[in-house]
């Protein structure tokens, strides 16, 4: 057993750079097909059957191209940006629990774990722009920045709230305690906080600020204005951001489910396990996609107006009650 | 919410910075150049500067007969193509005093009303895809594609149709186009209410329109800004009820006018254009005489007596007027365009002071410029 | 504070509505035409590029060179020679050259035409390398088209 803990754990990594890999390319076929069908007309179909390919001609075409460091760019912050958004969140992916026997990691502060990675991967946008000695990637890497650290705030506050609830930060724990038909999930969990759907709501619009995505990516599609903070990468350098982008909103799209939805667990009380936490994950994967393709985008300080204003208020207001509730029912 | 103003008191920061939004530009829709004298994200001066596709449309007209220059008509904005070709033809006819039959009359204002939805819908599409929504152009580029199917089922264009000729049409339309447009005015209607449900509710789009741009009746006035971006701001100017022509007093439809004269005013008043076009489809199409599409008397080879001679339109971005003077010859001694986008851009200067970029981009997008238009 | 909460629930509100306009239209089917495998049926006035009319009766061109067409065209685009046979009483068009890098599509040479001698073509597809390609020798083509 102490032989093979170290080669279990070899090849669960392996695993999960192979599920991020999987993710970043498939994700986009899904983003294009779904974007194609939102808008009446079929999506990539040219390469392998359904365009099932594509993403694989997509991968070709980035890798074959020249890498290209701007002068006087800061060589190695340029060359370590794209590693270090793409690092964690492939290590927060070590301590999801796919199913209860399925985690990489079991870890006890899993949940601070996801989140302190988290953190992370803003400043590893803000190194990419700035090493790109371009004044649009600095401008756009500083909104990125500042639009990232506004929405960790109430998604935090939401966390602490689910927290409080669940009373454990081990994923796998957090999970196991929603067993049952999907009444028991932390979403309807009224009774501990009539807030809860609110909560999850708001946790939803933050995953959706802090990966850039729409209708929050004013920064990334400057591209309107001019271009945005990964200008200077060229071939796999972007490519390596985009697999990034991608990753956050997978495990963005794990945490909602293992925090909200009831992980691995089924609806109906019966065969829990891998296939449940991946139909939901991806099920909110392509919640995503809907919803970039539907709404335009926020203006910048609307954005930063939503987060201080509205969000953090509503998340505090949700968090006290949670507080209250637990203090007067335990009591 | 309100935009940001910029607070920092006059003289503490004067490092502007001059930003070009270049003629290649995915937000400018065409080569138009503007030169932004930026403070941080304030504009403090923008400065347009066109000319990048100017054609001599008007020094063209110099060189050709009347017929010749009629292809030049449908390109000078080639999404109102057929309102631009009115006026021309319909200057012609007023000089010439040439008697156009009531049937081609119905006929013109259909084709030009269905050219200005397919106009709208551009400006839609267009518009939201400069606000980051990509989904609305594809819903309007569909419905775009049938109007442009019927046009193309009696003229054989599809964008740069030269359908009217001296005295008429070039030739009749036939059942399949009555009935296609009886079909699209149809599907149309609850079309409009899907963009309406899908973009006119939606609270982001509200966020970024509301209250951004702000242009008053008198800027309006001073630039000669016509068509959606003066009745946008309070002002009910239409040439089709200002100044009639062609057989637009014989219809009922509304003016649609909004006082507020922010982005969210002009946009605004094009969706209600569209379903006003839509009413106007209708009763054209129930009304429709018979009879012939051309006057019978036109002379082959049209020579205007010598005079000054003008005609105006409402084309779908404004005002658009010919003026020919002639001196009785076969080709004019000048025709003069005044189109709408010219004076529309020209309140861009004014109204995009002290505004943020993003924002101001948006009011551009909402004064739906063409450039081929400003430069002609 | 009545009027944040109420901006707060209506703004929701239009969020789900549009997101529900596009789930409905997520599973209607498309409307593009996956084009290099299928195409579009060509409305009977479409505006291709002219072409000379045979007449059935003699197999020739009905085109006499009467040069209305080139001398109506605004972009100068036509050029027609012809000469009269012998035996016939007037002339046959020899040479009937369309520069299509100029020509509009405003169909005055069509309209002017008195015997209907040219028309609309319909062939649309016609992406090329060379310039070359775009100056039509209309004659010779009725005459490939003729064997």
């Amino acid at each position: 057993m102490s032989l093979a803990e170290p080669l279990r754990l070899l090849l669960f990594l392996l695993c999960v750079m192979a599920f991020v890999g999987f993710n970043a390319a498939y994700l986009v076929w899904v983003e294009r097909k779904g974007a194609g069908r939102i808008q009446r007309r079929p999506g990539p179909t040219e390469v392998g059957y359904a365009g099932l390919l594509q993403p694989m001609a997509d991968g070709i075409k980035l890798l074959t191209k020249q890498l290209i460091v701007p002068p006087g760019a800061d060589a190695t912050l340029f060359r370590l940006a794209p590693v270090m958004v793409l690092a964690p969140a492939m290590m927060s992916l070590a301590v999801i629990p796919f199913s209860e026997t399925l985690v990489a990691r079991n870890i006890n502060v899993g949940l601070v774990m996801v989140f302190a990675f988290g953190s992370i991967n803003v400043m590893a946008i803000m190194l990419g722009g700035w090493a790109s000695r371009n004044k649009y990637a600095i401008i756009s890497a500083a909104r990125i920045v500042s639009q990232d650290v506004a929405y960790e705030i109430p998604m935090l506050l939401v966390v602490i709230t689910v927290l409080m609830i669940t009373g454990t930060m081990n994923l796998n724990d957090i999970v196991r305690q929603q067993a049952g038909g999907f009444w028991h999930w932390n979403l309807f969990k009224l009774a501990a906080n009539p807030l809860m759907p609110v909560t999850f709501v708001i946790f939803y619009v933050c995953m959706l600020a802090e990966t850039n995505r729409a209708p929050f990516d004013m920064a990334e599609a400057e591209s309107e204005l001019v271009a945005g903070a990964f200008t200077e990468y060229a071939g796999m350098g972007f490519g390596v951001f985009f697999m990034a982008e991608y990753a956050n909103i997978v495990v963005g799209c794990a945490i909602a489910t293992i925090l909200f939805l009831g992980g691995w667990q089924s609806p109906i009380g019966l065969f829990p396990g891998l296939f449940w936490f991946l139909l939901k994950m991806y099920l909110l994967c392509f919640s995503v996609v809907w919803v970039r393709w539907t709404f335009p985008r926020t203006q910048f300080y609307g954005l930063l107006n939503l987060s201080w204003k509205i969000l953090i208020p509503v998340s505090l207001a949700t968090l006290m009650l949670s507080a209250v509730l637990i203090k007067v029912v335990k009591l | 919410m309100i935009a940001p103003q910029a607070i920092c008191p006059e003289g503490t920061r004067n490092e502007t910075f001059v930003l070009n939004l270049g003629p290649q530009h995915p937000a400018t829709h065409g080569v138009l150049r503007v030169k932004l004298t930026m403070d941080g994200e304030y504009i403090t001066r923008a400065e347009p500067v066109v000319g990048y596709i100017h054609r001599m449309q008007e020094k063209m007209a110099e060189n050709r007969t009347y017929a010749r220059f009629l292809p030049n008509t449908s390109r000078i904005d080639y999404l109102s193509a057929m309102a631009y070709t009115h006026a021309f033809v319909a200057a012609v006819e007023r000089a010439a005093r040439i008697e156009v039959p009531a049937r081609a009359e119905y006929i013109r204002v259909v084709t030009s009303e269905l050219n200005r939805i397919s106009s709208h819908l551009v400006w839609f599409g267009a518009f939201l895809l400069d606000l980051g929504g990509f989904t609305p152009l594809l819903y309007a580029f569909d419905d775009r594609e049938r109007i442009l199917d019927l046009l193309e089922g009696i003229s054989g264009s599809r964008l740069t149709y030269c359908y009217y000729r001296f005295g008429g049409l070039c030739n009749d339309i036939d059942e399949d186009f009555i009935k296609g447009t009886h079909d699209f005015v149809a599907r149309m209607r609850p079309r409009l209410k899907m963009y309406r449900t899908l973009v006119t509710d939606n609270i982001i789009l509200r966020k970024r329109l509301i209250g951004i741009g702000p242009i008053s009746q008198e800027m309006c006035r001073r630039y000669g800004a016509t068509g959606p971006v003066i009745r946008g701001s309070g002002v009910a100017y239409d040439v089709r009820k200002a100044e009639p022509y062609s057989v637009y007093p014989e219809f009922n439809f509304d003016v649609p006018v909004f006082p507020e004269g922010d982005s969210m005013a002009r946009y605004l008043v094009r969706m209600a254009e569209m379903e006003q076009s839509l009413r106007i489809i209708e009763q054209a199409l129930d009304k429709l005489p018979g009879g012939p599409v051309m006057a019978s008397n036109v002379p082959r080879v049209l020579k205007l007596p010598a005079g000054d001679y003008c005609c105006a339109v409402e084309a779908a971005r404004g005002r658009f007027a010919v003026r020919i003077i002639s001196d009785n010859k076969e080709i004019p001694y000048r025709v003069k365009l005044r189109t709408p986008s010219f004076s529309n851009l020209s309140l861009f200067e004014e109204a995009s002071q002290g505004m943020m970029l993003p924002d101001a981009l948006a009011l551009m997008g909402s004064l739906d410029l063409v450039i081929p238009d400003i430069d002609r | 504070m009545n009027r944040l909460l109420k901006e707060i629930s209506q703004g929701c509100y239009s969020l789900i509505t549009g997101l529900r306009v596009t789930i409905a239209e997520f599973f209607k089917p498309s409307v593009t035409v996956p084009y290099p495998h299928q195409s579009l049926k060509m409305p009977a006035r479409f505006r291709g590029h002219i072409e000379l009319v045979r007449d059935p009766v003699t197999g020739k061109a009905v085109c006499f060179a009467c040069k209305l067409c080139e001398r109506s065209c605004p972009s100068d685009c036509i050029t027609v020679e012809g000469a009269k046979l012998d035996g016939d009483k007037r002339k046959s068009v020899t040479r009937y050259v369309l520069d299509f890098t100029k020509c509009s599509l405003c169909g005055s040479c069509v309209e002017v035409c008195k015997s209907n001698a040219i028309r609309f073509g319909r062939d649309y597809n016609l992406a090329s390398t060379r310039k070359e390609d775009f100056i039509l020798d209309l004659f010779k083509r009725l005459e490939v088209e003729a064997k």
